[in-house]
């Protein structure tokens, strides 16, 4: 028997009723559907749907929030859900639910808040364009879809919404379709994640002819409870692995392609053709988290089986995915030289710590991370667009500097959320919820190498922020046209996230590690002295250090010196071949340019050919042979029949005329034939009465 | 008493004389007189069998004679009339030029 316990806690099904839950999600997609139908010149009209519409959806989220944390402090973790039968085909039922527990109430919130943050922000970002009604369109579809995928308790509405959000990244990617290069972003990061997406339908598919549910949890009937578990475990799929890794493993090809881990990274930095809002709430704080929330929420497949101690394969293949994203992706960050390519790289890097952070220690480690890195990337993202818009557009942090003084306001969230997202030790949230994978990392089983391989990540975080930091806002001022501060609506939700890029710290210090234990299911308990223990202590140490020695590098290397855009990066004259590879993205899109692309430019080739030629060929053997059918049928027809009847004709008019001669028209002839006629029948009677 | 071969006789020689004037006669009214002349030959014949038939006591052979010579006067009359008609018509009774009739 399956200890579901151990791997998720314990919950009691029932508690608050969740039934208005789909609210949460459908109010901003009808709010989208609404705006839809509005003319261009109803821009205040669409922000304030839009708002609204999400102020709604936060209000909910809070009471749901409120609700499971009531239960929570009463001691009773519950997880409550919603099914019904969408329709029936044969005996199979198609059902559709939500579900209420921790991971999703803290997702609704994080989410819903974050949102309406970046919403209003928005509505200064985008208050030139011209398609304003459209861009609140698509961001309200986008907040119900992926508010969508947070409550989904069955796989087949996680899907549905997981590929409405899809389509709303592809629709934002392109917002600004007149560039060629966004237009091209858009394609990309669709076709790429529709890449991964294949796997996770076939997951899908397979997990519901398995278990013959889609819902994941159903008092005891869902995919993600033990008795559907334990018939995974007892199902032998190919290579050794048992049904539920493989299903695991397909779900997680998904999940790469959504949160951009590596191979199907190569979208995400592109993506940042797309408006900046739209970089900070769907390919930084949401949309990209979706993966890691998709993996927490089928955890218990991907946990099922684990030894005590132990690991499963599908959670190893994980853990391996994301450290190895993690420092792939840093490495690469290191040498961009667009301000928002380098919070992307840094996107996908942390995306990876949350997978392995899933991957070694579990659901609450890897969301923990989730939840923070939301925070201080849309912070930073938020902060970048702030100083694209105060620069009149720039993007390459060459060609800025000094915007210290130029824009205090901006500079000073920024900081805290760079100093977040390095990991600076003690205030910062990024840095507990970093110490937590660390720490998971180091008690992991299989190996070490994922932590040696984490901790340097988190030094080239430190490193690549520093850069950008001293590049952006030290020094002296480097392009054209002056910097100026922003109006407070892009000011104030710079600080409304920095506050809680510091306080969200409290919840998850080792010390009272309550956000652990809600999502487990568990009581929390203040414990100073889990915090001096002398492993942990240790841990914390180490990756203080690397942090700072990160920040020493970069100062040490960039400092106070402002070059030029001409004028070769510090590091490009220390090693030029590897900062080419690293400015070069490690040429990873040039190497799918020359096999996969090439391959399918190869296949569209062939079957072009095969078109023509093969079925082209066989088409107009088929033509060709229907016009000499046609034409042999047109002979017989003109000659034949047409012929024989013409012929008939002929023949009816000749012999009417010959009949017609003997119609002379005289009575007389007539009577002399007639007696003739006479005569000879007298004389045949006469004859034949003669013998 | 004279036999029946005598009347048959003297009735194919009337039908003759009549058949020759109706083929040859130019005139109408004298085609008329020849048809005229063929059905009386008929008559003849119908008499004369009826005589020398099996019951010559009946009057079956006189009612059809007298019969056939209503009819034929009836003939007569619908004949002239017509040839009346195309005299007015076409003021001629030459036969010859009453062709209009043909296919």
């Amino acid at each position: 028997m399956l200890d579901t316990e151990a791997i998720s806690g314990s919950f009691t099904p029932g508690g608050p009723s969740c039934d208005y839950l789909f609210l949460i999600a459908a109010v901003p997609m009808i709010a989208a559907g609404v705006i839809a139908l509005l003319k261009q010149p109803y821009r205040k009209t669409a922000a304030t749907l839009a708002i609204g519409s999400l102020s709604i959806s936060l209000f909910l989220s809070l009471i749901a929030f409120a609700n499971v944390v009531s239960g929570w402090m009463q001691g009773v973790a519950t997880r409550t859900v919603f099914n019904f039968t969408w329709f029936q085909f044969g005996a199979t039922n198609v059902d559709l639910g939500w579900v209420l527990d921790p991971l999703s109430a803290i997702m609704l919130v994080m989410v819903s808040f974050v949102g309406l943050l970046i919403f209003i922000y928005s509505t200064g970002y985008m208050k030139d364009d011209e398609n304003y009604t459209r861009f609140f369109c698509f961001l309200s579809l986008f907040a119900g879809a992926m508010l969508g995928v947070v409550i989904a308790n069955s796989i087949l509405l996680m899907f549905m919404c997981w590929e409405l959000v899809g389509l709303t990244s592809y629709l934002l990617i392109g917002f600004w379709y007149q560039k060629p290069a966004a237009a091209a972003a858009a394609k990309k990061a669709f076709l790429t994640t529709r890449v991964g997406d294949v796997f996770f339908l076939l997951g899908m598919v397979w997990l519901f002819s398995q278990t013959g549910t889609l819902l994941f949890y159903n008092s005891g009937a869902g995919s993600m409870e033990a008795d559907a578990l334990n018939g995974l475990l007892a199902q032998p799929a190919a290579w050794g692995l048992t049904a539920a890794g493989a299903i695991g493993l397909l779900i997680f090809a998904g999940a790469a392609g959504k949160s951009g881990q590596f191979p199907l990274h190569v979208w995400l930095p592109d993506a940042m053709e797309g408006p900046t809002p739209v970089s900070a709430l769907i390919h930084a704080a949401t949309m990209v988290a979706a993966g890691v929330y998709l993996i927490a929420r089928v955890y218990p497949l991907m946990a099922a089986g684990m030894p005590a101690g132990g690991t499963t394969v599908a959670l190893t293949v994980v853990t391996w995915a994301g450290a190895f994203t993690a420092v792939f992706a840093a490495l690469i960050a290191v040498a961009q030289s667009d301000i928002k390519r380098i919070l992307a790289y840094s996107t996908v890097s942390q995306l990876g710590y949350m997978m392995a952070g899933l991957g070694m220690g579990g659901v609450a480690v890897g969301m923990f991370h989730l939840i923070t890195h939301a925070f201080f990337k849309a912070l930073l993202f938020l902060g970048a667009g702030s100083v694209i818009h105060g620069c009149s557009g720039e993007q390459d942090i060459r060609k800025m500097g000094g915007l210290k003084s130029d824009m205090p306001l901006t500079f000073a969230t920024y900081a805290i959320g760079m100093l977040a997202l390095c990991g600076f030790p003690l205030l910062f949230s990024g840095f507990w919820s970093k110490d937590g994978i660390l720490d998971a990392a180091l008690h992991w089983s299989v190996a070490k190498t994922p932590f040696y391989m984490l901790i340097i990540g988190a030094l080239l975080t430190a490193f690549y922020m520093t850069r950008q930091m001293v590049y952006v806002f030290g020094g002296h001022w480097r392009g054209g046209k002056p910097a100026h501060e922003n109006p407070s609506v892009l000011v104030a939700p710079l600080w409304i996230l920095a506050f809680f890029a510091v306080t969200l710290s409290l919840i998850g210090t080792p010390a009272w590690p309550c956000f652990r234990a809600f999502l487990d299911g568990r009581a929390a308990e203040f414990n100073w002295d889990a915090l001096m223990e002398s492993g942990l202590l240790l841990l914390m140490g180490a990756s203080t250090v690397m942090v700072v020695l990160g920040m020493i590098f970069a100062w040490r290397l960039y400092g106070d010196r402002s070059p030029k855009p001409t004028v070769p990066d510090a590091l490009e004259k220390i090693a030029p071949v590897a900062w080419c590879l690293l400015r070069d993205r490690l040429y990873v899109d040039e190497l799918y340019g020359v096999t996969v692309i090439a391959f399918y430019g190869w296949w569209a080739r062939v079957a072009d050919w095969l078109d023509r030629r093969v079925w082209g060929g066989v088409v107009g053997a088929v033509a060709g042979g229907f016009a000499l059918w046609a034409r042999l049928n047109r002979f017989l027809d003109t000659r034949v029949v047409d012929g024989g009847f013409d012929k008939g004709c002929d023949e009816l008019a000749v012999g009417g005329g010959l009949l017609a001669r003997v119609q002379t028209g005289r009575v007389q002839t007539h009577l002399r034939i007639l007696a003739l006629a006479v005569a000879a029948m007298a004389l045949m009677l006469i004859w034949s009465s003669r013998g | 008493m004279t036999p029946l071969t005598g009347y048959l006789l003297v009735a194919a020689l009337l039908f003759s004389i009549g058949l020759a004037g109706a083929l040859v006669r130019r005139n109408a009214i004298l085609v008329l007189i020849g048809i005229e002349l063929m059905l009386n030959a008929a008559n003849l014949n119908l008499i004369a069998f009826w005589r020398y038939g099996p019951h010559p006591e009946l009057l079956t052979g006189m009612i059809f004679a007298i019969f056939s010579i209503a009819v034929a006067a009836a003939e007569a009359a619908v004949g002239l009339g017509l040839v009346i008609q195309i005299h007015r018509h076409a003021k001629t009774t030459d036969i010859d030029q009453m062709n209009r009739m043909k296919g």
